[in-house]
């Protein structure tokens, strides 16, 4: 029943943007609460369609709802639309409402101060209708539409105080650069097109979608030669091709040098969009796409795309790992994470379990949201102040903060039982058995995410307060209850993926009739002791060090020139400015002089010889047309002056005229007689 | 009769052309007015001869050209008034001087 309504989870949110943007600046109640009550509506129905996923679970099979319906005729093919619902959209479409409305409450108070509050809430809402429409999709071309507009609506909000310099240029930035994975992402759509013949992934009507059961078959014995790899499967390029575009939204390396400068806008925007949801819907792409990605694979052995995927994902784990040790800013701390966090899960992903990297999704998506929130909380506290290193003992002044930012840091770092600790320990867990060397730099990176969250604790919360310019003051409540509820889902969570539990609810739930691996006690210890380690030697560090009391990183004089390294995000945004933006720079130079030069001198050229021919065109008028039309009427005009001479004004001339008329017609009635 | 009618019609025409020459050429007023009446006299005559070579019976002839002589009479008296009205003006009875609706 609430299958025929399910349009209206996205579409919500949409009605609310669209009636918010009409709004005067001054209507700022108006605008939030519409777009808070359009997603609470929203959570709601996403909660039910949750519930009736859940209660329809059949035991080996997916519960599966999809619609389609068609967009574009043209001739015998045509481009088809849907909306679908299954155990993975309706848990990601869950998440995403409830998240995403909590982060509206915290942005009332967060935002309050700010004289753009409606244009915040407008474009909140069109990114949240965006999300949950992205999630929902049933068609890759649908999909590709919301994908590219939370592109749009985060390029809006990373750039939202657009006076700020840096604020816009990190704006571009993060467009310019998803599009760029979003070129390699077009293109195997394009491919996958032409070789299943539709976009539609599941079609109930005809089985042709394009992971129907149908397609995958056809897919998986299909080759390809490409010019420098050889012979290789179509399902790899594919997969490949789409991963294109997670690597650019979901900041995996290389293209990851976005995220740390879309922390430029607001922190509600970081959280909802760079943390928990916009940077997921890559993952999310991933996750949906996986049969393509599997497709070929014996007895849990890899395929060559899941290879490049669990490599990419890991060493972006490990490498956003390192950077993060060495930050100072405390939301770059949290974006740095984030990307590390998106490797694990693609890591995950890569390694052929739904199950483990999108609940790692999940849990991070409560996790990493309460992260940002009680970070903006901490910066809404410090009036504005960013820097960790001017920062201290905000623990006394912002207990609720305090605690919470706790409580998150623990579930990130993978402390049991903690929900983190499941998602983390199940991704580590399929490292182990099948790549032991992406294990080794899943843990070498889960004990340097626990390193640096420690580290940020102790330089924000304990300690001297080392700066005295401000005041450090705790949040209001629309701050802190959204805190509250997203410490409680932090802790919470995990029980729904625990394998002790009842056998792992989550697992079963996302791909049932899939058997997971059993849980190794060696790994679940191994990772608890690698972060506890980790925190330990944070604490170390940074509990009670005289140097971090005159606001200088110990860990400068540790690593010394790597310090510097990693400081400097291994100089990659250097590297990409001296070398792809250069050469863009000089194109774009190429382009404008051909542009002046030839194109504009031929459209001056083509100017002018209008404007030749249009002075040609009025000497011709006047001259001919006028002249001949005025020398004819002066003619006229003589022509009856002549013939007015006629009229002398004497009786004589009358009379010579009339007599003379007389004969001629008296001659012509003669010569009628005489012709008869 | 013995004489053919087309001899009178000849006098008849040949008066007709005479007056109408008098009427084109002359210069003065009164000239053109006899010139006039020579007309109408030719047309009388015209008249004339051929109710005389007509079986007589019928009198159309004649008193179309009493009604002739009576208009000509009344016309020759309007003449003369329109004649002297312009000569009051004119100060001149030629009719070459009267031209004022030229154009």
């Amino acid at each position: 029943m609430i299958l025929k309504y399910l349009y209206l989870i996205p579409l919500l949110p949409f009605l609310a943007a669209a009636f918010t943007a009409f709004l005067k600046r001054d209507r700022r109640r108006l605008s939030s609460g519409t777009v808070i009550a359009a997603m609470a509506i929203s959570c709601v129905l996403s909660q039910a369609a949750l519930w009736i996923t859940i209660t329809h679970a059949h035991h080996d099979e997916v519960f599966r709802f999809a619609t389609t319906f068609e967009w574009l005729k043209t001739g015998t093919h045509s481009l088809q639309l849907g909306l679908i619902l299954d155990p993975l959209s309706a848990s990601m479409v869950a998440m995403v409402t409830f998240v995403s409305l909590l982060i509206f409450i915290y942005s009332t108070g967060y935002m309050h101060e700010d004289k753009n509050y409606t244009r915040f809430f407008c474009f909140l809402s069109l990114f949240a209708g965006s999300m949950l429409g992205l999630v929902l999709s049933n068609s890759l071309v649908l999909m590709f539409i919301f994908w590219e507009l939370v592109g749009v609506c985060s390029y809006a909000l990373i750039g939202f105080w657009y006076h700020k310099p840096s604020a816009a240029e990190a704006a571009k930035k993060a467009f310019i650069t998803t599009r760029i994975g979003d070129i390699g992402f077009f293109i195997g759509l394009l491919y996958l097109y032409s070789n299943s013949g539709n976009l539609v992934l599941y079609d109930p009507k005809s089985s042709l979608g394009v992971l129907d059961p149908v397609n995958l078959l056809k897919l998986e014995h299909l080759t390809v030669t490409l010019p420098i790899f050889g012979v290789a499967a179509v399902s790899t390029v594919i997969a490949l091709l789409l991963f294109c575009g997670t690597i650019g939204k979901s900041a995996q390396f290389p293209l990851h040098v976005w995220l740390p400068d879309a922390m430029e806008g607001p922190t509600s925007v970081s959280a909802l969009i760079h943390a928990a949801t916009m940077v997921a819907a890559g993952v999310f792409m991933v996750a949906r796409m996986l049969p393509i990605f599997v497709l070929g694979a014996h007895h849990d052995e890899l395929t060559t795309a899941m290879w490049v995927v669990a490599s990419i994902g890991s060493f972006t784990a490990l490498f956003a790992a390192l950077i993060a040790v060495a930050q100072n800013d405390i939301k770059r701390v949290l974006a740095y994470s984030t990307i590390s966090q998106l490797g694990y899960m693609v890591t995950g992903l890569g390694l052929g379990s739904v199950a483990a990297g999108f609940f790692h999704l999940i849990t991070h998506a409560f996790f990493k949201a309460l992260l940002f929130l009680g970070s903006g909380s901490v910066i809404h506290g410090c009036h504005g102040e960013q820097d960790m290193f001017k920062m201290g003992g905000l623990k006394k002044a912002m207990p609720t903060t305090a605690w919470t930012y706790f409580v998150g840091t623990l579930a990130l770092a993978g402390i049991f039982p903690l929900s983190g600790f499941w998602s983390k320990d199940e991704i580590l867990l399929y490292a182990f058995h099948q790549s032991k060397p992406i294990y080794i730099m899943g843990s070498i990176a889960a004990f340097l995410t626990a390193f640096y969250m420690c580290r940020q604790i102790m330089l924000v919360f304990f300690g001297k307060q080392r700066s005295h310019e401000f005041h450090p003051h705790e949040s209001p409540a629309s701050m802190l209850w959204p805190l509250r509820i997203l410490a409680f889902f932090a802790v919470s969570l995990g029980i729904i993926s625990c394998p002790y539990f009842k056998e792992n609810l989550f697992h079963h739930f996302i791909s049932p009739g899939h058997h997971g691996l059993e849980p190794s006690m060696t790994v679940m210890i191994g990772s608890t002791v690698i972060a506890l380690t980790g925190l330990l030697l944070g604490f170390l560090m940074y509990g009670r060090s005289r140097l971090v009391n005159e606001g200088k990183d110990p860990l400068k004089l540790v690593l010394g020139p790597i310090y510097t390294l990693l400081e400097n995000k291994f100089y990659f945004d250097e590297l990409y400015q001296n070398t792809v933006l250069r050469l863009a720079n000089f194109l774009a130079a190429v382009f404008r002089i051909i542009d002046q030069f030839f194109i504009d001198g031929f459209l001056n050229i083509v100017g002018f010889f209008t404007l030749r021919l249009s002075s040609f065109n009025q000497w011709f008028d006047n001259f001919f047309i006028n002249g001949g039309f005025d020398k004819s009427c002066e003619k006229i005009l003589e022509t009856g002056k002549t013939v007015s001479g006629i009229q002398t004004g004497k009786i004589q001339d009358y009379l010579r005229f009339t007599s003379l008329g007389i004969v001629v017609i008296y001659l012509f009635y003669i010569i009628t007689l005489i012709i008869q | 009769m013995s004489i053919p009618i087309t001899h009178y019609l000849f006098v008849s025409a040949a008066l007709f052309a005479i007056g109408l020459f008098g009427a084109i050429t002359r210069r003065n007023a009164i000239i053109i007015l006899i010139g006039i009446e020579i007309m109408m006299n030719a047309a009388n005559i015209n008249l004339i001869a051929f109710w005389r070579y007509s079986d007589g019976t019928r009198l159309t002839g004649q008193l179309f050209t009493f009604f002739g002589i009576a208009i000509a009479a009344a016309e020759v008296a309007v003449g003369l008034a329109i004649v002297i009205a312009v000569y009051r003006v004119y100060k001149s009875t030629n009719v070459n001087e009267v031209h004022d609706m030229k154009g």
